[in-house]
């Protein structure tokens, strides 16, 4: 049973976007799907006025991590700087204009192809934006770390993230120190790393989250292996220059064995970078990387097959995104009939979709996005390192069902502050019927 | 290395629709089962590392006073800063005075140096070994409360509260288990769609969703069919989410829709900095959790006897402070268990001591009682569960407590 061509096109944007509308139906209708595909996959060259437009008074998003530290301290600081206390002042703002940002990018950017991914990559390096000195540190994150890697190479964004203050300190790298280094420790009067030894949060996440997924051939010698190589990759000064600092005085120099793989001794720095590079072409991370990328865009349950013939494609290309995501979607089971409404939309994709389908407006502010809480996705607000699984079963406890119904409810009746569609436009029970809850 | 974890959420967390109608929709009907007086299990999950040496000090170990030498609570005595005196040896911290007639009345049990065996240091591993109930071992997929739903009872669609925003990990599983934030708000806020929307999800192809809804109308059948008047409080609780989830719990437990556990947390335990001594950010917690507590003490009424509640936190503190005026994550801490039938006014466990050879790796409390114990003995004697190996598998309980009667 073969697809129109309609519902070719209704299928594919409901998977390469946030959500179909009446415009992008008609560009896809005029290029055809390959060539829309390549489009979004040259994202910088689609201008995006629109978003940019909605986006300029987010002062927070264009800050360092130590500008926002400096402009928007935790209270104690504030009160001792004679700073005010202002909530928009307060680090909880600086996730708001992130929870904010993120779906005014998924309603209006007209490089969502590039959103999508650094959605999914967000949610694959997941850091909890709330824990400590990360309130100030995902905003760059995202804006430097993941967004202008999403759509290149597996192995410099796996690097990116390894380095980057946010995950370093989400998972505690920063305070890894080889134990024989206790003399050297740093002075920078930091009382945690002063009393650490090596921690291996990271180095155990790193494998089973990021690269290889759990049954991906390591065992906890080798984590204990990793976690060696990664000590002294820290940070400068997290709450006040938070930036990556490779510090020889924290490093373990000694002999390393990963995976079977000698790093010899004497190594600073690029002990850390072998293991990069040695998890980014492993076998299993190349499967671990696509059953997740396949799963996205096809069905919760990739077939095994299918993801063995993207996955090698994934090994061959070096790990390019782009050459991946095209494989994907000249799959034959893209096209399928059983991969077509196949997927649960996960809550952003719900409120995006309504939006874009309706020609909404939203101005993103908190609430629109306290209905994203309710549904059960609060924006970089996923506490374990997992990020929010990606299967039916993460979004649809009853609970949830009814946060949905009811913003169909509250939307449409025009009731949400800040965000609107035109009346008549859809109804809510249009919205809140179990066809929309898929894509 | 073969390792599953972290699965947190299954198909089977159901929830709660109302028809739209506003809480007095809890109308007066017959419906046998739900007329039935459970036992009631209230887990509270403290997150973060809760400072037990702070929360009840052990005031006549010098050491204690020694390894905290800004953020000590002074022994009972005259003034307000001061431990409240609960044995001769333990003061309650100042700010959960709120919990102390309960304490005299016998309804409250303190269990110190308590929790988990396992040595992690790591709030995620540490939470996920305590939900999991398996201390160390990753390979459990599924919440100790989840498994005490697999006894294939019929409970109804309400047997098991999570007042949460996500089926938390100790609750998840294969049985049914239902997340809602607010009996209350939890309606649709138009009822004239409600019977469309029953149709078409009635109809839907995929399974999840299909069962999902249909979970959430039954639940809220049972509701209607609850047959109490809306329960009133006529006890004010604090403010706060945490007074607020209490409060959700209360209802529904005097609403007799057949709830057997309830679960809640509360965050901002995890000190590093700042911890303050009587007063402070972690006073400022114990007093939430103090008068969140007594509240729903005084709510329940009568019904408190049919009510345990316990308390976990994933780990204590070092017992040292650090050197920014707060502790880092440690290992023994304080258990509180509150009820009728809880055998108050003690403080259990065997103190270990914090003389520097006592200390756990040589910097935290030591444990003396595994939060198992305190957790099988509330199943076994408060809810009548025989099958503790099932719950806690790889756990033999040591001899009873002796804190529930």
């Amino acid at each position: 049973m073969e697809l129109t061509e309609d519902q070719k096109i209704h299928h594919f944007l409901s998977r390469v976007s946030f959500g179909p509308t009446a415009a992008e139906i008609e560009k896809v209708k005029a290029k055809g799907i390959p060539a829309y595909l390549e489009e979004q996959l040259d994202p910088e060259k689609l201008p995006d006025r629109l978003v940019e437009e909605k986006l300029k008074n987010l002062k927070t998003l264009n800050l360092s991590g130590s500008e926002l530290l400096e402009l928007y301290p935790p209270q104690q600081q504030a009160l001792a700087k004679g700073m005010t206390t202002a909530p928009d002042q307060s680090p909880r703002f600086v996730i708001s204009e992130l929870q904010r940002a993120k779906l005014l990018r998924a309603v209006y950017s007209a490089r969502q192809l590039q959103e999508v991914m650094v959605d999914f990559w967000i949610n694959h390096f997941n850091v909890f934006a709330a824990k400590g000195v990360d309130r100030w540190l995902v905003t760059e994150y995202e804006r430097d770390t993941i967004r202008p890697r999403a759509l290149g190479r597996f192995r410099d964004l796996l690097l990116a993230t390894a380095q980057s203050p946010a995950m370093l300190f989400y998972l505690d790298n920063w305070l890894s120190s080889s134990p024989d280094n206790a003399l050297n420790r740093p002075r920078n009067g930091n009382a945690a790393i002063r009393k650490a030894g090596i921690n291996e949060n990271y180095a155990r996440e790193l494998m089973e989250l990021h690269t290889l997924g759990v049954d991906g051939g390591y065992a906890q010698k080798d984590v204990g292996e990793v976690a060696r190589c990664f000590t002294g990759w820290t940070i400068r000064q997290p709450r006040g220059r938070p930036e990556f600092l490779f510090d020889s005085r924290m490093h373990d120099r000694g002999t390393k064995t990963v995976l079977g793989t000698t790093i010899a001794s004497g190594g600073g720095v690029e002990d850390g970078i072998k293991v990069i590079d040695l998890l980014a072409g492993h076998p299993s991370t190349a499967r671990f990387i696509t059953t997740k990328l396949v799963r996205r865009f096809m069905r919760d349950d990739p077939p095994p097959a299918l993801v063995a013939r993207i996955a090698d494609v994934f090994r061959d290309s070096g790990g390019d995104l782009k050459q991946t995501l095209r494989a994907i979607f000249a799959a034959p089971e893209f096209f399928a009939p059983e991969t077509v409404g196949a997927k649960i939309k996960k809550p952003i994709e719900f409120v995006a979709s309504a939006l874009r389908a309706a020609g909404g407006e939203t101005d993103g502010a908190p609430p629109v996005v306290r209905h994203l809480i309710a549904m059960g996705e609060p924006l970089f607000l996923s506490v374990p390192p997992t990020g929010f699984p990606d299967v039916a079963a993460t979004w649809t406890s009853p609970d949830m069902l009814l946060a949905r119904i009811n913003f169909a409810i509250d939307l449409t009746a025009n009731h949400i502050r800040g965000t609107r569609i035109q009346a008549g436009e859809m109804t809510a029970l249009t919205l809140a019927a179990p066809e929309f809850q898929v894509r | 290395m073969s390792l599953t974890r972290r699965l947190f959420l299954k198909s089977s967390g159901m929830g709660l629709l109302a028809l739209g109608l506003p809480p007095s929709f809890l109308v007066r009907a017959a419906a046998e089962e739900v007329k039935k007086k459970n036992k009631v299990l209230v887990v509270v999950f403290q997150r973060g590392g809760m400072d037990g040496l702070n929360a009840v000090i052990p005031f006549k170990d010098r050491s204690y006073y020694a390894l905290r030498p800004t953020i000590a609570v002074a022994e009972p005595g005259s003034g307000d800063e001061r431990a409240v005196d609960l044995d001769g040896f333990y003061g309650l911290h100042p700010s959960l005075t709120p919990l102390k007639p309960l304490f005299a009345a016998g309804r409250l049990a303190v269990v110190h140096a308590a929790g988990s065996p396992d040595n992690s240091r790591s709030h995620f591993d540490a939470q996920d070994y305590m939900e999991s109930g398996t201390p160390g071992m990753k390979s459990v997929r599924d919440g100790w409360l989840n498994r005490m739903l697999q006894d294939g009872a019929e409970g109804g669609p309400l047997r098991a509260a999570a007042i949460t925003f996500r089926t938390p990990r100790i609750l998840s599983g294969d049985a049914p288990a239902m997340t809602l934030t607010s009996v209350e708000e939890f309606r649709l806020r138009d009822p004239l769609l409600s019977p469309a929307l029953e149709q078409r999800y009635a109809n839907v192809r995929d399974p999840l969703l299909r069962q999902s809804a249909a979970g959430l109308f039954d639940a809220m059948r049972t509701l209607q069919a609850a047959g109490a008047s809306p329960p009133s409080s006529k006890e004010p609780y604090p403010t706060g989410r945490f007074a607020a989830s209490l409060k959700q719990i209360a209802t529904l437990v005097k609403s007799k829709v057949g709830l057997e556990i309830a679960f809640t947390e509360v965050d901002g335990w995890d000190t590093h900095v700042a911890e303050g001594g009587a007063s402070g950010q972690m006073a400022n917690r114990l007093k939430e959790l103090a008068e969140g507590l007594a509240a729903f003490a005084r709510d329940l009424g009568d019904h408190i006897e049919d009510v345990v509640l316990l308390t976990l936190s994933e780990f204590g503190r070092t017992a040292r402070e650090n050197g920014n005026r707060g502790t880092d994550h440690g290992h023994g801490n304080v258990m509180l268990v509150m009820g009728g039938k809880v055998k108050g006014g003690k403080v259990y466990g065997r103190w270990p001591g914090l003389d520097s050879d006592a200390l756990y790796e040589g910097r935290d409390l030591a444990l003396t009682t595994d939060f198992r114990a305190v957790c099988g003995e509330v199943l076994s004697r408060h809810l009548g569960r025989t099958e503790l190996s099932k719950i806690f598998p790889g756990y033999r309980a040591p001899s009873p407590i002796g804190i529930v009667a």
